[in-house]
């Protein structure tokens, strides 16, 4: 069987006022069913980008080239129309900031019920049934309570939960979770990486999850892609990625964070910031911050390269080797 | 050691309309010593910006709060006791908290104006100021959008500086700011406390960061610091239930796929707290008495205390079981 999700050389421009800017280049990835595709990166490194073009989302005037198979057929290539009847059916999203993500002036049974009733052709009480299993499978105490409230009457871990509901509403194929952790407390995020974890056991979902923390992404991903400068720096599984780095970025990521065991040693930042948009250097994007950087590194292009069983990275002079 | 800067039965009440008074902070005692690192975390609305905020008088509130021996007084309308300029604070958002319309050194040299610097000299020791936080030797002469979000973090600090402060409260100083500049602004803050010999009050709900870098950790429930103690003790046998779930919640970037244990249930409406101990409707350890009783910060041995029915005042602290005993 082949993957749910294959994406192929994705490409994405978008439009500033001085002309078309490339925010993603080049992207490939598969995502199997049952699988926990996890999407790393600072900010403006293009994965929030990745996500709208495969949704059909993206900013107006954006162009896209490659591919983005799914079920079979091209996300790139689809009518609106098409692309109307596979979101929010086929494809769901659930985003950072839960307080805008869902409707503030209405209940949570209309946003609940509105998507299944136009995609499956439910009658307003089978919905509404099927709203209450929802709620009871996120864990919302007193679904039919809650039915009848609005989100300002939830908290933000409670309207998270409540978002994923709304994406689960149809039972899709494929989640995509951009940042769905972020605005949330480390108590309230732990219940929600649980929650998607035994969604994609129970129903055999695909969840692509887009996020920076790298422990967020230890916790539930099963394989990992770093991005930097909208290009993959490294791919591979979790294991492999975050504790046998071949990219000079992804280590620089996990040797900038707090040491698990405390202690008194500084932090380790990477120096320098990410490339703005528009504004990526030529060659290796990450060579002006690395520390291994040799002189080709600044014309050639490095592609993915296998280091290891399902495991690539963008880096052909191997510089970790030895000193992992 | 005496306390630079303490606080005790600090409470704080927001007034709103048609709705009775909110107790975001009650009843919070903090103590930070010169060259120390406290950090304060705790879930949102817990109360701990408040408290950062009421310590350095920015937000009136009931209780003492002495800085260097000297009470202090919420600013108000009159002119700040001279005594405080020692007491700073350094703000979440760098984005809203520097002027966008005036130069950089200007506004980082505002301190030393203040403090009765001549013009021409404030200006070269703002220079010197942003040199010491990492910035070129040009920033002065540039505007606050010419910068990115850690290098205004930076000016914004070099501008709680030039008022030579003994003490700094930083309120989510790097939670704004990129992952590899979150980093370097934590660590910059570190360097100043060592080199300058402050005390700096680290509120963060980045409990990984603050396990990093503070010497102490204060932990905050609903209104209350319900365990203070050394970091490296407290993260390694939490006293308080509360404290322990935190720590527990939080990912580790190991790749060994283990998922961070959840706490149930959600932090309650801070307008009406649970009666006897506040955790304890979520909390996993709890006795017949917790819902009665509410326990008081009590200081245990070894620098720790804590505000549970579980440890014994003066004594080690006791590991906490994993799951409640059957009805005892």
């Amino acid at each position: 069987m082949g993957a749910l999700l294959e994406v192929e050389d994705l490409t994405v421009w978008l439009a500033t006022r001085r002309g078309p800017r490339m925010a993603v280049d080049g992207l490939s990835f598969q995502v199997d069913s049952g699988e926990i595709f996890g999407i790393a990166g600072e900010s403006g490194s293009g994965k929030t980008m990745t996500a709208m073009a495969l949704l059909g989302l993206l900013p107006h005037a954006a162009r896209t080239s490659g591919r983005a198979m799914f079920e079979g057929r091209d996300l790139l290539a689809m009518r609106p129309r098409q692309l109307r009847d596979v979101r929010g059916r086929r494809i769901a999203m659930v985003s950072q900031d839960p307080s805008t993500s869902l409707h503030p002036m209405l209940s949570i049974e209309t946003q609940l019920t509105e998507h299944m009733r136009h995609h499956l052709g439910l009658s307003r009480s089978a919905a509404r049934g099927r709203a209450v299993e929802l709620l009871d499978t996120v864990r919302i105490p007193d679904p039919e309570r809650a039915l009848g409230a609005h989100p300002a009457q939830f908290s933000g871990g409670m309207r998270q939960r409540i978002a994923i509901a709304v994406a689960l509403a149809c039972e899709p194929r494929l989640l995509l979770a951009d940042e769905p952790t972020t605005a949330l407390d480390v108590t309230v995020q732990a219940g929600i990486l649980r929650l998607l974890h035994r969604l994609r056991a129970e129903r055999d979902l695909a969840v692509v999850v887009i996020t920076h923390d790298l422990g967020v992404m230890s916790a539930v991903a099963d394989r990992i892609c770093v991005m930097y400068g909208g290009r993959t720096a490294e791919v591979g599984p979790r294991e492999r990625v975050l504790t046998r780095p071949r990219h000079p970025y992804t280590r620089g990521l996990l040797d900038a964070l707090p040491h698990p065991e405390g202690g008194a040693a500084t932090l380790r930042p990477i120096p320098g910031s990410p490339p703005s948009l528009g504004e990526v250097p030529a060659g290796c994007p990450f060579h002006p911050r690395c520390g291994y950087a040799v002189p080709d590194c600044r014309t050639g292009r490095p592609a993915p390269v296998l280091v290891g069983p399902g495991h690539a990275a963008a880096c052909p002079p191997d510089p970790l080797e030895g000193d992992a | 050691m005496t306390a630079l800067l303490e606080a005790t039965g600090v409470s704080v009440d927001y007034h709103r309309r048609g709705a009775p008074a909110l107790r975001a902070v009650d009843g919070a005692d903090l103590s930070l010593a010169r060259g120390e690192i406290l950090g304060l975390v705790g879930e949102s609305g817990c109360g701990k910006s408040t408290l950062g905020r009421a310590v350095v008088g920015l937000q009136p509130a009931a209780g003492e709060i002495r800085f260097d021996g000297r009470p202090v007084v919420p600013l108000g309308r009159r002119r700040r006791d001279p005594g405080m300029r020692g007491l700073q604070m350094v703000f979440q958002d760098p984005y809203a908290s520097l002027n966008p319309r005036r130069y950089v050194g200007d506004q980082v040299g505002d301190g030393y104006l203040l403090g009765g610097t001549s013009r021409p000299e404030a200006l070269r020791k703002a220079g010197e100021l942003l040199e010491r936080v990492g910035l070129p030797a040009d920033a002065a002469r540039r505007y606050p959008h010419e910068f990115s979000g850690g290098q205004r973090q930076r000016i914004a600090i070099a501008r709680t500086l030039a008022a030579e402060p003994s003490c700094i409260v930083a309120d989510e100083p790097i939670s704004a700011l990129d992952a590899s500049a979150q980093a370097s602004v934590a660590n910059l803050l570190v360097d100043l406390v060592r080199e300058l010999d402050m005390g700096l009050v680290f509120i963060s709900h980045d409990l990984s960061v603050v396990r990093q870098i503070a010497d102490r950790t204060a932990v905050m429930y609903l209104g209350r610091v319900v365990e203070v103690g050394p970091t490296r003790e407290l993260w390694s046998s939490p006293a308080h239930p509360y404290t322990r779930a935190l720590i527990s919640a939080v990912p580790r970037a190991d790749g060994a796929g283990v998922l961070p244990v959840e706490l149930p249930g959600d932090v309650p409406d801070p307008a009406r707290p649970p009666g006897g101990c506040r955790f304890h409707p979520r909390c996993p350890l709890a006795l017949p008495e917790c819902s009665r009783d509410d326990p008081p910060l009590v200081a245990l041995r070894g620098g720790r205390s804590v505000a549970c029915v579980l440890q014994t005042p003066g004594e080690p602290v006791r590991p906490l079981a994993t799951r409640r005993k059957d009805a005892t």
